[in-house]
C-alpha cells in the first residue's frame, strides 16, 4: 500500500503548504498521536491512500471521451471509500439507450453512450453485498449529464447511515471536459453537495512542478481574476453608494450562469442572443429589486446591517429558485467540446480567451464611465459623501437605481462567461463565488473603485497558482486564508485609505 | 459631590453676575451664556489667580499642570491634521480649545484620550505617560471623555446607562458574574450615586427609560453625568454645546462651571467662540493642526490676528458655503446621515 | 385524515427533535454574540463543524466522553480566540466576513483529502464510530418507549436518550445565558452592542469583553455541533453557510436579546418547516397541484420559503416573537 502514495516529496510540500493554511483549531482538534490504530483508522488510512493515487488514475479505461465520444460511469462505494464490485446498474437514456454494467473493484466503470444528454443510471440493491446495503431512503436512481469530451459519473454510496444532506442535490456530478489545458481531469468529486465541479486544470499537485506549469496557471489565474473582478465590480457599487454588504450579490452571478444555461443549452438561442437576453432578464432583477426592496427600506431608514441580513435572506431564495430552474446536478452552458487556443504559452479554451477579452472591455468601458459621463461621476460622488452629493443636486435615488441595473448585469454578464470559459456549474456557484468576491473587495479595499480589479487579480492568481502546492480542493480556501492575513496586516485593504477619525 | 451646587441655583445666580463688561449678546448661544456665568468658588477663584501670572503665550508653563503635551504630531495621509508642540493645561481650570472647523481640535482631543494614535510625541496626566495607552486606561486613570455626538447607549435605560460608568464592578468581571451575591452591595452603592447624580442633572424622573427616548440635550446631560459616575480627576467634554437647544445651553454651561468648582479639571472643545468666553479661565486657539495662541478668554478674543485669521473668517458660517469642503464638518454630516 | 395527523405528529417531532435542540444551542451562542454584544458572527456552523469534529475525533482516539466534550469546547474556544483577536478591533462587518469565511475553511479542509485520515474526508466520520460512550451514558432501559403519538428506542441514535440529553444541555446553556446576562457584566456587553466607543470611554476594556463574548458563544456553537451529530454522522457539507443562515433565521424568529427567543425560534422554525414540507408533498401526492408542487421540488420550494420568511422577519418584524418592540434587536454600527 505505501508504494500507492504519493512521493515523500509530495506529501511533504502539500503538508507544509496545507499547514500554513489550517487554522489552528483543527490541528489541535484533531489528536492524531492518540489514534489508536484499529481496525477503524486502519480503514481510513485505506482509503485515504486509496483516493491520493485514484485522482490520477480512475478515468475509466472502457470509454475514453473525446470530441465525439460522451461517457457515464458508475461507482460504487462503501462508507470506508472502498469500491464495491458486482453490482448491477442500469443506465438509461435519451434515444431509447439502455445498458446494464456490473461495477468492478478495480474502477469506476464507464460506457460510451450515444447522445449528449440525461441520463438515468439506477442501482438494483439486490445485487449489492448484504451487509452493505443501501441506506435508508437513498435514492436508487441517480442523473448524469453526459457530454462530449467528458464522462458523467454517477457514485452509489452504500452501508453506513444516511448522511444528513445539506441540499437535495444528486449524488452525482460532471467530470468537466480536459479540453481546456489538456490536463486530465480526475475532480469529480461525488458527494452530496459537491463543490465547485468546475476544476478543469486539474489537480495539478499531483503533477511534476515546471515553469511551463507556473506560467500556465498564471494565465488560468488572470482569467479567473478578470471574471471575478467583472462580478465584483456590482458589490463594490453596491457597497459604495449603500453601505450595503450584499449576500445576495453571488446569487445574481450564479443567475447569469443558470439562465444562460436555459437560453443557449435548453431553448436553443445562439450564445450572443441567449446571453444578451440572459443579460438584459438580469439587468431587470436589479431593477425589481432596487424597486421592490432596497429603495423602500431605504426610505424607511433601515440600517445597514438590518438589509445585509435581508439580503442573506434573498441570497437563500434565489439559491432555491435557482436549483428549481436547472436542478441540483451539474450543467454547461455550451454542449459542444471547448477548442483550446495556445496564446504566449498558455493554453486556455478559445471561449475563455474570448472571456477574457470581453471582460477586459466590459471593465475598461466600466472605468470611463465612472471617470467620463456625469452619471458615473455623479456615481462616484455618492460613494464618497452621500450627503454632500445629494447638496450639489444628484438625486442618490437615481445612482443607486443606476448601480443595482449595473451591478445585476456585469454579475450575470460574468457568471454567464464564467459557466463557459470553466466548463460547467451547479448552483452553488453563487455561495462559492460570493467568498472570493468579499474577499477581492476587501483585499483591494472596500469602496474603492479600482480596488476590486487589483484584488479580484490578486484572488484569481492566488487560487490558480496555490493549484501547484496544495490539492486542489483547497484552493479556495487559500485565497481565504490570504484574506484573513491581510486583514490582519493592512485593514484598509491594499488601495484603501485609512479613514479619517475626528 | 455635592448636590446643591445645581442647574437651578447657578442659572439663578447668572443674571446678577454676569460680566458687566461683556458686548451685547450677538447670538441666543451667546446670550445663553451671558446667563449662565456662576459665582466663582475658592477653588475656581485659586486657578484663576494661578493662570493670571502664565504669560499669554503659546505653550506657557502653568504653576500646576495636570496634562502636559510635546510634540504631538497626526498625519492622515500626506495632510498633518495636528501638530502641537508644547501644551499644558492647568489643574483645577476650564480650558477652552477652541478654533474654525478642520483646526484639528477633536483629532488632538482623541489623541489625548487614547481614541487615535498619533505618529509621534508624548503626553502625560498627572505625571504619567499616556503615551500607546487605550482610551479605556486613560479613562481609569481619571481623564473621562464625553463624545461630539452623543454616544447614549439607546437601548439600555437611563439608569443602566449610568451603573455601567461605575468603576470596578466586581460583578462586570466574567467569572463573577453569575454569583449575584458578589456583586449586589456594589450595585446598590452604584445605583444610589446614579440617582443621586441624575437628580443634579434632573434626569431621575427618567431612569426607568431606554436613553433612546431622550431629547439631544438630556443626552448630552446623560453622557456628561455618565462621565461624573466614574469619578474623574479631569473630563474632556467635546462640543458639549453643539446640536442643543440654546434653553438648555444655559444649564449645560451651568453643570460645567460647577464641576470646575468642585475641583475638576474642565478641558472642552468648542467651535463657538461666544459660548467660551464666559465660562474658561484659558482658552487655547487651533488652527490647521497648530496651537497658534493662548491665553485668557478676554486677551485671546482681543488678539486681534487670532479673530481674523481663526475665528472671524469662519466665525458663524453655515454649511453653505465653503466650509461644506472641510473633512470634519463632512465626517460629521456622514455621520448624521448614518444616524438617521 | 390519517394523512393529516400523520403531517402533525411529524411536526410535533421535529419541535423536540435532537437536531432542534442542536440548533436551539447554537442560536444561543448566537445571541450571546449578536444579541446582546452586536457582533456579526456569520461562521456559527464553522463553531458547529469544529465542535463535532473535535468530539467526533476525540472519541474514535479514545476519550471517554466528557472529556471528549471538553475537547469540542476547547476547539470552538481557540477558534473564536483565532478569529477574535486579530479581527475584534476592526469594523464589524470585518468579523462577519472573516468568520464566513473561517467557517468555509474549517469545511473545505474537513472534507478535503489532506486530513481525511482524522475527518474521513467529504463522507464525514460514521456515527457508530463516535456514539458509543454517549450511548453507553444512557440510564434508560433497553426497548422503547412510546409517549403520545411519538415512540423512539431508549437508547441509540434516534432515541428518547438523545433527546433528554439534548434538551437538558439547551436548559443548562439557557440557565448559563440567564445568569451571566442580568449581571453587571452582561450590561457592559449590551452596552457595547450600542456603542462601543462609549464603553471605552468609560474606561471598560471593549476588546476584552467582546473576545469573551465571542469564546462563551463560539463555545455553545461547538457543543450544539456536538449535539447536532450525535443523532447523526458528522458530515462536513452538511455543517455549512446554510446552517448558519438557519441559526440566524432561528434567532431572529425567536427574537435576539431575549432569553427564550433562541429556543422557541428553533421550535417554531423546525415544526413548520416540517410541517411545511411534509404539508406540500401530502398535496403533490393527492391532490391536483403535483404540476405545479413535485415530490422532487418540495426541498426547494421549502427552501425558498425560509429565505422569504428571513427577509419578511427582518423587515416587517425584526425584533423576532418575543423581542419588545422597543428594544429593537438592531442598530447601525
Amino acid at each position: 500500500m505505501t508504494t500507492d502514495r504519493p512521493t515523500r516529496g509530495v506529501v511533504l510540500r502539500r503538508t507544509v503548504a496545507a499547514l500554513a493554511i489550517a487554522l489552528a483549531p483543527t490541528v489541535l482538534a484533531t489528536p492524531p498521536a492518540q489514534a489508536s490504530p484499529g481496525a477503524d483508522v486502519a480503514a481510513h488510512t485505506h482509503s485515504a491512500a486509496d483516493t491520493g493515487t485514484s485522482t490520477s488514475t480512475d478515468i475509466a479505461t472502457d470509454c475514453q471521451p473525446d470530441d465525439a465520444t460522451a461517457c457515464v460511469a458508475v461507482v460504487v462505494l462503501n462508507d470506508a471509500g472502498d469500491r464495491i464490485p458486482d453490482a448491477e446498474v442500469t443506465i438509461a437514456g435519451p434515444g431509447g439507450f439502455e445498458e446494464t454494467v456490473t461495477t468492478t473493484a478495480e474502477g469506476p466503470v464507464s460506457v460510451a453512450v450515444p447522445e449528449v444528454g440525461r441520463y438515468a443510471v439506477t442501482i438494483d440493491p439486490a445485487t449489492l453485498p448484504e451487509d452493505e446495503p443501501l441506506p435508508a431512503g437513498a435514492a436508487t436512481e441517480l442523473s448524469v449529464t453526459a457530454q462530449t469530451g467528458g464522462t458523467g459519473r454517477a457514485a452509489f454510496r452504500v452501508g453506513g447511515e444516511a448522511a444528513p444532506t445539506e441540499s437535495p442535490t444528486a449524488d452525482a456530478t460532471t467530470a468537466a471536459p480536459g479540453g481546456d489545458d489538456g490536463a486530465d481531469t480526475g475532480t469529480g468529486t461525488t458527494t452530496e453537495g459537491g463543490e465547485v465541479a468546475t476544476a478543469p486544470e486539474g489537480d495539478a499537485s499531483e503533477r511534476a512542478f515546471s515553469w511551463a506549469q507556473v506560467w500556465q496557471q498564471f494565465g488560468s489565474g488572470i482569467r479567473f481574476g478578470l471574471l471575478l473582478a467583472l462580478a465584483s465590480i456590482g458589490l463594490n457599487l453596491v457597497f459604495g453608494t449603500t453601505g450595503m454588504s450584499n449576500f445576495a450579490h453571488g446569487e445574481q452571478f450564479a443567475l447569469g450562469a443558470a439562465l444562460g444555461f436555459i437560453a443557449i443549452n435548453q431553448m436553443g438561442l445562439s450564445i450572443w442572443v441567449g446571453g444578451l437576453l440572459t443579460i438584459a432578464v438580469c439587468a431587470l432583477t436589479g431593477l425589481a429589486q432596487d424597486a421592490a426592496i432596497w429603495r423602500p427600506l431605504r426610505r424607511r431608514g433601515t440600517p445597514v446591517m438590518q438589509l445585509m441580513i435581508v439580503s442573506i435572506g434573498l441570497s437563500i431564495t434565489l439559491q432555491y429558485v435557482i436549483q428549481l430552474m436547472i436542478g441540483g446536478g451539474s450543467e454547461r452552458i455550451l454542449s459542444n467540446n471547448p477548442q483550446p487556443l495556445n496564446i504566449l504559452g498558455i493554453t486556455l479554451s478559445t471561449a475563455s480567451w474570448i472571456s477574457m477579452a470581453v471582460a477586459l472591455v466590459c471593465l475598461v468601458g466600466f472605468a470611463l464611465f465612472l471617470t467620463r459621463t456625469r452619471l458615473g461621476r455623479a456615481t462616484r460622488a455618492v460613494s464618497d459623501n452621500p450627503a454632500l452629493a445629494s447638496a450639489t443636486g444628484i438625486d442618490p435615488d437615481k445612482v443607486v437605481r443606476t448601480v443595482w441595473i449595473l451591478a445585476t448585469a456585469f454579475a450575470a454578464l460574468a457568471g454567464l462567461m464564467w459557466g463557459i470559459s470553466f466548463g460547467s456549474f451547479n448552483w452553488q456557484l453563487g455561495v462559492q463565488l460570493l467568498l472570493l468576491m468579499f474577499a477581492a473587495v476587501t483585499l483591494g479595499g472596500l469602496g474603492t473603485a479600482f480596488g476590486a480589479l487589483v484584488g479580484s487579480i490578486l484572488i484569481g492568481l492566488v487560487v490558480e497558482l496555490s493549484n501547484l502546492v496544495i490539492q486542489s480542493d483547497l484552493r479556495y480556501a487559500s485565497a481565504l486564508v490570504i484574506l484573513i492575513l491581510v486583514l490582519l496586516i493592512r485593514p484598509q485593504g491594499i488601495l484603501g485609505r485609512r479613514e479619517r477619525i475626528g | 459631590m455635592s448636590a446643591d451646587m445645581s442647574a437651578e441655583t447657578s442659572a439663578e445666580n447668572a443674571p446678577g453676575n454676569g460680566p458687566g463688561t461683556s458686548p451685547e449678546p450677538e447670538s441666543v448661544v451667546d446670550a445663553a451664556a451671558a446667563a449662565a456665568v456662576a459665582p466663582t468658588s475658592a477653588v475656581a477663584a485659586e486657578a484663576r489667580d494661578d493662570l493670571a501670572q502664565v504669560e499669554p503665550v503659546v505653550g506657557a508653563p502653568k504653576p500646576d499642570a495636570i496634562l502636559v503635551a510635546d510634540d504631538v504630531v497626526r498625519r492622515f495621509g500626506g495632510m498633518t491634521a495636528v501638530d502641537v508642540t508644547h501644551l499644558e493645561v492647568q489643574r483645577g481650570a476650564i480650558t477652552a480649545l477652541i478654533g474654525p472647523n478642520g483646526a484639528g481640535k477633536t483629532t488632538f482631543f482623541n489623541l489625548l484620550t487614547g481614541f487615535d494614535t498619533p505618529q509621534s510625541g508624548t503626553w502625560s496626566f498627572e505625571g504619567r505617560s499616556l503615551h500607546g495607552k487605550s482610551g479605556a486606561r486613560v479613562a481609569q486613570q481619571g481623564m473621562v471623555r464625553t463624545f461630539q455626538l452623543t454616544k447614549a447607549l439607546s437601548r439600555l435605560t437611563v439608569l443602566q446607562n449610568m451603573l455601567l460608568a461605575a468603576p470596578k464592578n466586581p460583578g462586570e468581571r466574567f467569572w463573577l458574574s453569575w454569583l449575584p451575591f458578589t456583586w449586589k452591595a456594589h450595585e446598590k452603592a452604584a445605583t444610589d450615586k446614579a440617582m443621586e447624580l441624575l437628580a443634579r442633572f434632573k434626569l431621575d424622573d427618567k431612569a426607568g427609560d431606554f436613553a433612546g427616548s431622550l431629547s439631544g440635550g438630556q443626552r448630552k446631560l446623560l453622557e456628561m453625568a455618565r462621565a461624573l459616575m466614574t469619578d474623574p480627576t479631569m473630563i474632556m467634554l467635546d462640543e458639549p454645546m453643539a446640536g442643543v437647544n440654546p434653553a438648555l445651553v444655559q444649564s449645560l454651561l451651568g453643570h460645567v462651571q460647577a464641576l470646575r468648582d468642585e475641583g475638576m479639571t474642565v478641558l472642552f472643545v468648542e467651535h463657538d467662540m461666544h459660548a467660551v468666553r464666559h465660562i474658561s479661565d484659558w482658552v487655547v486657539v487651533m488652527a490647521e493642526g497648530r496651537i497658534v495662541a493662548e491665553g485668557p478668554p478676554r486677551a485671546v478674543m482681543q488678539d486681534q490676528a487670532v479673530v481674523d485669521a481663526y475665528l472671524g473668517a469662519h466665525h458663524d458660517t453655515d454649511l453653505g458655503d465653503d466650509s461644506l469642503l472641510d473633512p470634519e464638518i463632512l465626517a460629521r454630516l456622514e455621520a448624521e446621515e448614518e444616524k438617521r | 385524515m390519517d394523512e393529516f395527523l400523520r403531517i402533525l405528529t411529524q411536526s410535533l417531532a421535529e419541535i423536540i427533535a435532537p437536531t432542534t435542540a442542536a440548533f436551539a444551542i447554537a442560536a444561543i451562542g448566537l445571541n450571546l454574540h449578536f444579541g446582546y454584544t452586536g457582533l456579526l458572527n456569520m461562521g456559527q456552523a464553522g463553531f458547529m463543524l469544529l465542535g463535532a469534529y473535535g468530539f467526533g475525533i476525540a472519541t474514535i482516539a479514545g476519550f471517554p466522553f466528557y472529556l471528549a466534550l471538553l475537547v469540542a469546547l476547547a476547539a470552538g474556544l481557540l477558534f473564536a480566540l483565532i478569529l477574535g483577536i486579530p479581527t475584534l478591533q476592526l469594523r464589524g462587518d470585518y468579523l462577519a466576513i472573516v468568520t464566513i469565511s473561517a467557517a468555509e475553511i474549517i469545511r473545505w479542509i474537513g472534507r478535503s483529502t489532506w486530513l481525511q485520515e482524522w475527518t474521513g474526508g467529504a463522507s464525514g466520520l460514521q456515527g457508530r464510530n463516535y456514539k458509543g460512550t454517549f450511548q453507553d451514558l444512557s440510564p434508560l432501559p433497553d426497548g422503547r418507549t412510546v409517549i403520545g403519538p411519538l415512540e423512539y428506542i431508549n437508547t441509540g441514535s434516534d432515541s428518547w436518550w438523545t433527546r433528554i440529553f439534548a434538551w437538558g444541555l439547551v436548559a443548562l446553556a439557557l440557565l448559563f445565558v440567564w445568569l451571566i446576562t442580568r449581571s453587571p457584566w452582561g450590561r457592559v456587553l449590551k452596552g457595547i452592542r450600542e456603542d462601543e466607543d462609549a464603553v471605552r470611554a468609560l474606561g471598560k476594556n471593549v476588546y476584552s469583553y467582546k473576545l469573551q463574548s465571542l469564546m462563551l458563544g463560539g463555545m455553545l456553537g461547538a457543543l450544539g455541533g456536538v449535539v447536532y451529530v450525535l443523532p447523526l454522522t458528522i458530515a462536513p457539507d452538511a455543517m455549512g453557510r446554510t446552517m448558519t443562515f438557519f441559526t440566524w433565521t432561528v434567532l431572529l424568529l425567536g427574537g435576539a436579546a431575549t432569553v427564550f427567543g433562541p429556543v422557541l425560534g428553533a421550535m417554531v422554525f423546525f415544526g413548520a418547516y416540517m410541517l411545511m414540507r411534509t404539508g406540500m408533498r401530502a398535496l403533490a401526492e393527492n391532490t391536483g397541484v403535483g404540476d405545479i408542487i413535485t415530490t422532487t421540488n418540495v426541498e426547494q420550494i421549502g427552501g425558498m420559503l425560509v429565505g422569504i420568511t428571513l427577509m419578511l422577519l427582518v423587515i416587517f418584524r425584526p425584533q423576532g416573537i418575543l423581542g419588545n418592540k422597543k428594544e429593537l434587536a438592531f442598530d447601525v454600527r
